[in-house]
């Protein structure tokens, strides 16, 4: 752990708002903060200015323009954390922050654990000796917080494919270590270039694993987005029309989803946390029962819900119970089967739900790129918005699917240049550190245990 | 009428194995008047198992031992009788030393040297209780008393009591309440280490069979020669007076018969019937043991090594083993070459009583006891380097702590004997515990060729290095930082000379001029080889060449260790008071509380080690000790 470094975070949530503000910390701060920002005025030398200063300029990465910002300059020990501080006062908005950040995370600082500010804050001196309970508790309270969801986010396949690359490096870091400890048993003839392929190979994989990450489909995020129904309404059709792919069973049957089916679903950079649900209706079967209820359940912390009505039938009672759970949420109305002889107008739903109302027909695949706009346009009006744990964990995970990467890439770099066999183990311990972050587990005593598991030596 | 007799001295050392007489060595060299208790003054500094010196990681700490003005080194640079530097064609950190020794000479040369230091004296006899008193701060040592009764007073006891203490020797279905090689064990003790509230528990070790050369078919074996140029372990040791004719090992297999014998006969092993209850090492397991866990492996590899020179007893490396007698002697005469072998003493297994070292402060002092030290065996480490290594520390606190000065402790970046003692006493370990390279988080900065560089200064602050050692060590410093600077600024020009050179050793030619130092950062050059394009290279020290060299070509994974080193002390700075309550800090998971109330961190760096305190844990740490500290201005 470094005490002592430079860390950077989203000092304000990262939602859509005016202004969001990035905070930077730490001994490199400015030296961070020159790498990305260039001042309006481009003589300007960023590093020399005076403390509380407000500068006015744009983040850039290589030349692409992300953001116009102000930046704050504080430096020890007048800032909150007593440290060189900067802070970046951009355009609030998930994206903008969430770049931003990256790239000063890319330019040598390090995210921030949960607390941590606080706790330099305390440690310098820049809190009040009464407060520090309630500085401990918040760093107990949020690590354990975030490792719990930082774990749980995972999605089951992505954390199979990190014990399997962690597995596969820490088999190797043995491998090397008992040769070297034990020589006279275990031969390292022609193992380098063995190696290399192997470690190509695991790169390759992490590419895969990075490129999941940025698509989204690392973790179960997303908006939280339910769709609801009557009864064969058409919710698993239109799911399907949205995936593109035949996902959830559609039939003629009414109930016959009666799980709820989840499914994540991108929006060109926005990305949807699809869940269909059993159909609401009274019934007597009691797994529909059980699948009723859960659709329940899923509505009321949902981000958004679809509404799924036929249009070619009339309202009745299970349509009340539905507008009941609608009433107060984030929620689009969407008359389906606008193909039939409509029953319901847009007009007369609008009216009842104070909801926006779309006509589709999920069957012709018809108003599923307005659906889709829609949910765009809500979404940064800053109408929509969804959990902001997960985003911030997503961008741990990545910071350390990167690193060990990186670690991967000097390993390859010491096997091409010949360096001796025991320098790769020190780049090849680093990555195994680096996915066990992300599973929130440490090295210990793992590569001991592995030596004597997997290797037979000694006198 | 009680008479006793009594004898007051400063410190006690009980036992003279490996670590006891570097303990007592260390102290009496600092002046404290010392005696040293053995149970036979014929077997002091013996080596009951492996007849060798060093190897892996505990070559290097041999090196360290010896920068710090410890013995092991000279010893062995005096009585070996082949050497080899492992590993040469690895990376600096991983080269290790490893000498044969002389088992007999060894032993003599070790007493010859304690029996001529002044303020040592040793006594034959078995300690049976440690006495105490209670002071204000809890116990406090007062001496020791023999089986005899006989009592000396003492204000340090240091304990080396090594496997003797409950020792139990088995194979097959015999055992006998010995110490190795059927000495006397030592049984009085453990009652009253446990009336002192010590915790013990068992641990379990082996050792193979010694045969009769003459019995040996070498025909059929491979030869395994020492190195043409020996190094000596210590610094100090004339490079010429070391290069002496060798004796060499020889290496063979166990084969599928072997392994049938073995796998016939399993239900026969104390082993399995539950003979045994100790917990053995899995880096030297019984040949048994490799059968059953590695059971696809058709041969494993057999080490004829020498005991001495005046002996025709050979060690079978490779082969250690507590099954019963026919059955070994079935399993040697399966190896090709043995075929018909003489065994003169039998391979056994031994258990003995040792602690938990988490009991014991990083000065090796228990926390319980004041001035009660242990080191070695007794603590749960295996082998006679990692024991040495203890002893030293705890003879040199020992004497510090009557001298009333502060302890020494190494830390994890300064030597393997930091690495050693640091995890002995934060983390539960479960085995005998051994040194590894791997161990080491900075081990390329902790190198054997640069353990002078790294310790004789502490070793001369402590009195035990003299001063022309010292300013020896202060000049070879001037010479290595002058050298580095010199070849980064001469440079080399295209000459026909230098690129002939370049040719013979299959590097790239040059363009243009470049200079010295980049290319020995070529992967396929060095230093040394560069004399000849390099006029005016000065007269060096010895070893000052090769710390140049490394410097230059390793710099890079050099300094990220550097880096590294400069974090992991900002924690290892920030001290924990011996008096800390952890049941006061809120927000303390339970599971951390009670690591931490177990093994009484002295740094939140070592609190950061301990499995089962998280980061978070760690923070809060360091947040209540800086509200303790009260914030002055």
């Amino acid at each position: 752990m470094s005490e002592f470094d430079t860390i950077a975070a989203a000092a304000t949530a990262m939602v859509s708002s005016g202004i969001g503000i990035i905070r930077i910390s730490g001994g490199e701060s400015f030296s961070v903060m020159e790498k990305v920002f260039r001042p309006y005025n481009q003589r300007k030398k960023m590093s020399s200015q005076p403390a509380y200063t407000v500068h006015y300029g744009t983040i850039v990465d290589k030349d692409e323009v992300l953001d116009e910002v102000l930046v704050v300059l504080m430096r020890a020990p007048h800032s909150y954390t007593a440290e060189d501080t900067v802070e970046i006062d951009c355009h609030g908005g998930r994206l903008v922050m969430q770049r931003i950040l990256e790239l000063v995370l890319q330019n040598g600082a390090r995210l921030a654990e949960p607390g941590e500010f606080t706790k330099r804050a305390f440690l310098n001196g820049r809190i009040d000796l009464s407060q520090a309970e309630a500085v401990m508790d918040v760093i107990q309270s949020k690590n354990q917080m975030a490792l719990k969801s930082s774990v749980s986010q995972l999605q089951g396949s992505v954390r199979l494919e990190i014990e399997k690359l962690r597995s596969a490096i820490l088999y190797e870091t043995a491998y090397l270590e008992a040769a070297l400890d034990d020589p006279e048993h275990i031969s390292l003839e022609g193992y380098p270039q063995e190696l290399l392929k192997k470690v190509e190979g695991l790169c390759k994989e992490l590419d895969d694993l990075l490129k999941a990450s940025e698509n989204g489909r690392f973790l179960k995020e997303g908006i939280k987005t339910v769709i609801l129904g009557k009864p064969n309404a058409g919710k698993s059709s239109l799911l399907n029309v949205l995936l593109g792919e035949e996902r959830a069973i559609v039939t003629e049957i009414e109930g016959t989803t009666r799980d709820v089916l989840e499914e994540q679903l991108q929006l060109g950079d926005l990305s949807l946390l699809l869940l269909d649900t059993a159909g609401i209706r009274s019934t007597e079967d009691l797994v529909e029962q059980i699948g009723v209820e859960r659709a329940r359940k899923q509505a009321q912390d949902a981000d958004l819900i679809l509404y799924v009505a036929d249009s070619s039938r009339p309202l009745n009672e299970s349509d009340e119970e539905i507008l009941d759970i609608l009433r107060g949420k984030r929620a689009l109305v969407l008359l389906n089967k606008s193909d039939l002889l409509p029953v319901l107008t847009p007009e007369m739903m609008e009216k009842k739900t104070e909801h926006k109302v779309l006509s589709i027909s999920a069957k012709e695949e018809q108003g599923i790129r307005e659906l889709e706009q829609e949910i765009r346009a809500m979404f940064f009006q800053g109408e929509l918005d969804f959990n902001e744990e997960v985003l911030i964990t997503n961008m741990r995970q990545k910071e350390a699917l990167k690193d060990a990467k990186s670690s991967l890439q000097m390993v390859m770099e010491s096997i091409r240049s010949n360096m001796p066999e025991d320098f790769y183990t020190i780049d090849l311990s680093d990555a195994y550190q680096a996915l066990g972050k992300i599973l929130g587990e440490e090295m210990d005593e793992d590569l001991i245990n592995e030596i004597f598991g997997k290797f037979c030596m000694g006198k | 009428m009680n008479t006793v007799y009594k004898e007051i001295c400063q410190a006690v050392v009980v036992g003279a194995g490996h670590a006891g007489c570097e303990a007592a060595l260390a102290c009496a060299r600092l002046g404290i008047d010392t005696v040293l208790f053995t149970v036979s003054v014929d077997s002091i500094a013996l080596m009951p198992c492996n007849p060798n010196i060093g190897g892996t990681s505990k070559g290097h700490l041999v090196r360290e031992i010896d920068a710090l003005g410890g013995e092991m080194g000279k010893n062995i640079d005096k009585t070996f009788i082949q050497s080899k530097m492992l590993n040469v064609s690895k990376g600096p950190a991983v080269h290790s030393l490893r000498a044969q020794a002389d088992k007999s000479e060894y032993s003599r040369s070790m007493r010859r040297v304690l029996e001529n230091t002044d303020h040592l004296s040793i006594v034959q006899a078995e300690v049976a209780e440690i006495l105490t008193e209670e002071g204000k701060d809890g116990k406090v040592v007062k001496g020791v008393r023999t089986v005899s009764g006989a009592l000396y007073e003492a204000q340090a006891v240091i304990l080396c009591t090594g496997t003797y203490l409950r020792a139990r020797c088995i194979y097959g279905n015999v055992s006998s309440y010995t110490g190795p090689n059927g000495l006397q064990a030592a049984n009085h003790l453990t009652d009253s280490l446990r009336k002192l509230g010590i915790e013990l528990f068992r641990f379990k070790t082996g050792t193979p069979a010694r045969i009769d050369k003459r019995s040996i078919d070498f025909s059929k074996m491979e030869e395994q020669r020492g190195d043409e140029q020996v190094v000596p372990f210590s610094f100090t040791t004339d490079p010429e007076s070391v290069q002496i004719p060798q004796v060499s090992c020889w290496l063979t297999y166990t084969n599928e018969k072997t392994h049938e014998i073995i796998r016939e006969n399993l239900d026969r092993s104390p082993l399995y019937s539950g003979m045994i209850e100790g917990t053995g090492p899995r880096y030297c397991p019984s040949i048994e043991d490799k059968v059953v866990r590695f059971a696809d492996k058709e041969r494993h590899q057999v080490f004829i090594e020498p005991e001495g020179l005046y002996t025709n007893e050979m060690y079978v490396g490779g082969m250690s083993s507590s099954l019963p007698e026919d059955v070994q002697h079935a399993m040697y005469s399966s190896v090709a070459g043995l075929e018909h072998v003489r065994i003169v003493r039998n391979a056994y297994a031994i258990e003995y009583d040792c602690i938990d070292a988490r009991q014991l402060y990083p000065s090796l002092e228990f926390k319980t006891i004041h001035g009660l030290f242990s080191g070695g065996q007794f603590n749960g480490s295996s082998g006679y380097e990692e024991a040495a290594a203890q002893g030293l520390v705890a003879g040199i606190n020992a004497a510090r702590m009557i001298q009333k000065k502060e302890p020494l402790i190494l830390d994890r970046s300064q030597a393997y004997i930091g690495v050693l003692i640091d995890d002995l006493v934060t983390k539960e370990n479960r085995e005998p515990y051994r040194m590894m390279t791997s161990r080491s988080e900075y081990r390329l900065l902790l190198r054997q060729d640069n353990a002078d560089l790294r310790l004789t200064e502490i070793g001369h602050e402590i009195g035990l290095i003299l001063e022309e050692r010292y300013q020896g060590l202060k000049e070879k410093e001037r010479q290595i930082q002058e050298e580095i600077r010199r070849v980064e600024r001469v440079y080399v020009g295209t000459s026909e000379k230098v690129q002939k050179l370049l040719e013979s050793y299959e590097s790239t030619p040059l363009h243009s001029g470049i200079s010295l130092a980049e290319l020995i950062r070529r992967p396929e050059l060095n230093y040394e080889v560069l004399a000849p394009v390099d006029p005016d290279r000065p007269k060096l020290l010895r070893g000052v060449a090769e710390q140049v060299n490394i410097h230059i070509k390793y710099d890079g994974y050099i300094r990220r260790q550097q880096k590294q080193v400069e974090q992991f002390q900002k924690l290892e700075n920030r001290k924990i008071p011996e008096d800390l309550d952890y049941d006061e800090i809120p927000s303390l998971r339970i599971e951390a509380r009670q690591k931490l109330k177990i093994v009484k961190p002295v740094s939140v760096g070592q609190a950061s080690r301990i499995s089962g305190v998280s980061p978070a844990d760690i923070s809060v740490l360091l947040v209540w000790l800086e509200q303790k500290k009260g914030r002055k201005g």
